[in-house]
């Protein structure tokens, strides 16, 4: 009897979802065009979807957005490698050593619920108004994620696992590298997918409030015009280009993480 | 040096002419192992104490006890694990300080690297200890195929059952060569038929190097089985070896025939008779 249901289990996740899925964008738009036209909305503020696809179009085939996405993603790119790397370090090392953890609470306390977002005037005023401060304004926000899952993390690492590497002659590196880094990398991609969006969020916000380039400039320029279309069309292209990382990100995960069980592998044969 | 009982002296004085060894290959000598207290009650915990234990290279020692008797507490003050609060531990002549360089420990639970295939988990011993990557992976595919593991050399632990799990662990032990063997009730997670699989399997690797083994399990017919010698340990706390038993049944054994063996019966029974009183004080204790 489980056979069957675990057969029918199977068969009904293989059924592909994708078509349901852009239906249902398709209709959003269609619902959103409806709206507007009709003028149940006010397309000043609301935008009309068509104007927006059609700027999108115009961005691409004119090649324009490529130099502001293309400094937004380096932007996003290095605040999450920079974040995650420096996460995975300070939460290994804190994890490690119980005394600077001790030592440090309150300030990774008082540091993390601070709204880090306040920073970003600052770093404009030490870093400039290039791509740094808002690759700094990213890390703070990428790097309490990546620390605390890896922090809490080293904690949980077995006990029996870390007593058989000893016995088996590793040494306190050995350790780190053996038994530490590969559990931590599974904490490490729970928290980076959350880590991507917040990359943005740092990179974004920080062009904002002050660039020369970027999607956040673009974004910021409509707005000054009262251009809403524009400003839809920009978060719009941030939205994919954030899909875009996540699904790296989940390919990269795929492929490191291949020793881990298969959720639903699991369920079935569990 | 042997410290043993009066009641058994004359048990462990055959035991030892029968094998003349000049450096025993594992002492403990009066330890005691205490725990600071932890939780509301902050007592202190002491799980062995003035425990005396002395194995000889080569040979086979279970130790079988209640539960909680501080049987693991044993096993991790020889491993090293541990560090005794009083007494010594030597191993090979030599006074323990920090790990037993010279043990393997089989853990009771999964002690693989899940993120290591089985050849690599094999293989990682060689690895700390330096060994070029591809010439430990070498030596672990013969290992591997040692312990029938050779068609499975590319499976992560969670694609493995539970016996093949233990065979790797025992290979990923055995291929250091460790002149001692320390197993944590090792086969108790497993089936009973697997587990007596891998109980004569354990017992003809064991016979091809004859190292020396210290055994925990919980399970007499285990210990009669493999053993060359049961040491009963008294209801914990502060628990400590009080009997030791020869047993002089022949080898190479078979675990499923002989404990059909008349001898068997009438050590299992001897034992028990033994052990008896200390799990029926143990209850006590729990009750109260």
């Amino acid at each position: 009897m489980s056979n069957a249901m675990s057969e029918r289990a199977e068969h009904a996740s293989r059924r592909p979802l994708w078509p349901w899925q852009v239906l249902l964008l398709v209709g959003l738009f269609l619902f959103w065009h409806v709206l507007t036209r009709s003028e149940v909305l006010p397309p000043f503020f609301f935008g009309e979807p068509l104007q927006v696809l059609g700027r999108i179009w115009d961005w691409f085939a004119s090649g324009r957005i490529f130099p502001h996405l293309g400094v937004t993603l380096l932007e996003t790119l290095l605040a999450f490698v920079l974040g995650t790397v420096l996460g995975l370090a300070c939460g290994l090392w804190l994890g490690l050593s119980p005394r600077a953890a001790r030592l440090l609470d309150p300030y990774i306390t008082a540091f993390n619920s601070m709204p880090r977002v306040i920073l970003a005037p600052i770093f404009a005023v030490w870093f400039g108004l290039g791509i740094w401060s808002k690759v700094l304004l990213g890390v703070t926000l990428v790097f309490f994620i990546v620390f605390f899952s890896v922090y809490h993390g080293v904690r949980e690492v077995s006990p029996v696992l870390l007593n058989n590497a000893r016995m088996l002659g590793a040494t306190r590196t050995q350790l780190l590298r053996h038994v530490y880094l590969p559990s931590a990398t599974g904490w490490v991609f729970a928290s980076l997918h959350a880590s991507v969006g917040m990359a943005f969020v740092g990179a974004v916000v920080g062009e904002y409030l002050g660039s020369a380039r970027g999607v956040g400039y673009l974004i910021l320029q409509a707005e000054g015009v009262f251009d809403v279309n524009t400003v839809f069309a920009g978060v719009i292209v941030l939205t994919l280009a954030a899909l875009g990382l996540d699904r790296l990100v989940t390919l990269v995960e795929r492929r490191m993480m291949n020793w881990r069980p298969k959720v639903q592998e699991h369920d079935l044969h569990g | 040096m042997m410290r043993g009982h009066p009641a058994n002296s004359s048990i462990v004085a055959r035991f030892m002419s029968s094998a003349p060894q000049s450096v025993p290959a594992l002492v403990l000598d009066q330890v005691t192992c205490t725990f600071p207290g932890r939780g509301s009650t902050r007592a202190a915990y002491t799980a062995v104490q003035a425990a005396s234990l002395t194995v000889h290279d080569g040979e086979f020692v279970s130790l079988v006890g209640p539960t909680g008797c501080g049987k693991s507490t044993l096993l991790n003050l020889a491993a090293g694990l541990q560090a005794p609060t009083a007494g010594t531990v030597h191993a090979f002549g030599e006074r323990l300080r920090g790990l037993n360089g010279q043990a393997g420990y089989l853990f009771q639970a999964d002690a693989l690297f899940p993120w290591r295939t089985a050849l690599d988990n094999v293989a990682i011993g060689l690895e700390l200890r330096g060994m070029p990557r591809s010439q430990a992976r070498e030596r672990a595919g013969d290992w591997l195929r040692r312990v029938r593991l050779g068609a499975h050399a590319a499976k992560y632990p969670h694609e493995m059952s539970g016996g093949m799990r233990k065979r790797a662990a025992l290979a990923q032990t055995l291929i250091l060569e460790p002149r001692m063997l320390l197993m944590d009730e090792p086969f108790s997670a497993l089936d009973v038929q697997t587990r007596q699989l891998m109980e004569n399997e354990l017992l003809e690797l064991w016979a091809q190097e004859r190292r020396c083994v210290l055994f925990v399990t919980h399970d007499l017919e285990e210990a009669i089985a493999l053993s060359d010698r049961v040491v009963v340990l008294s209801a914990g706390p502060a628990s400590r070896p009080i009997a030791h038993y020869a047993v002089d049944l022949p080898r190479p054994r078979d675990v499923q025939e002989i404990a059909l063996h008349p001898r068997f019966v009438e050590l299992h029974r001897a034992i028990w008779s033994a052990l008896k009183q200390e799990v029926m004080k143990a209850h006590e204790q729990r009750d109260v």
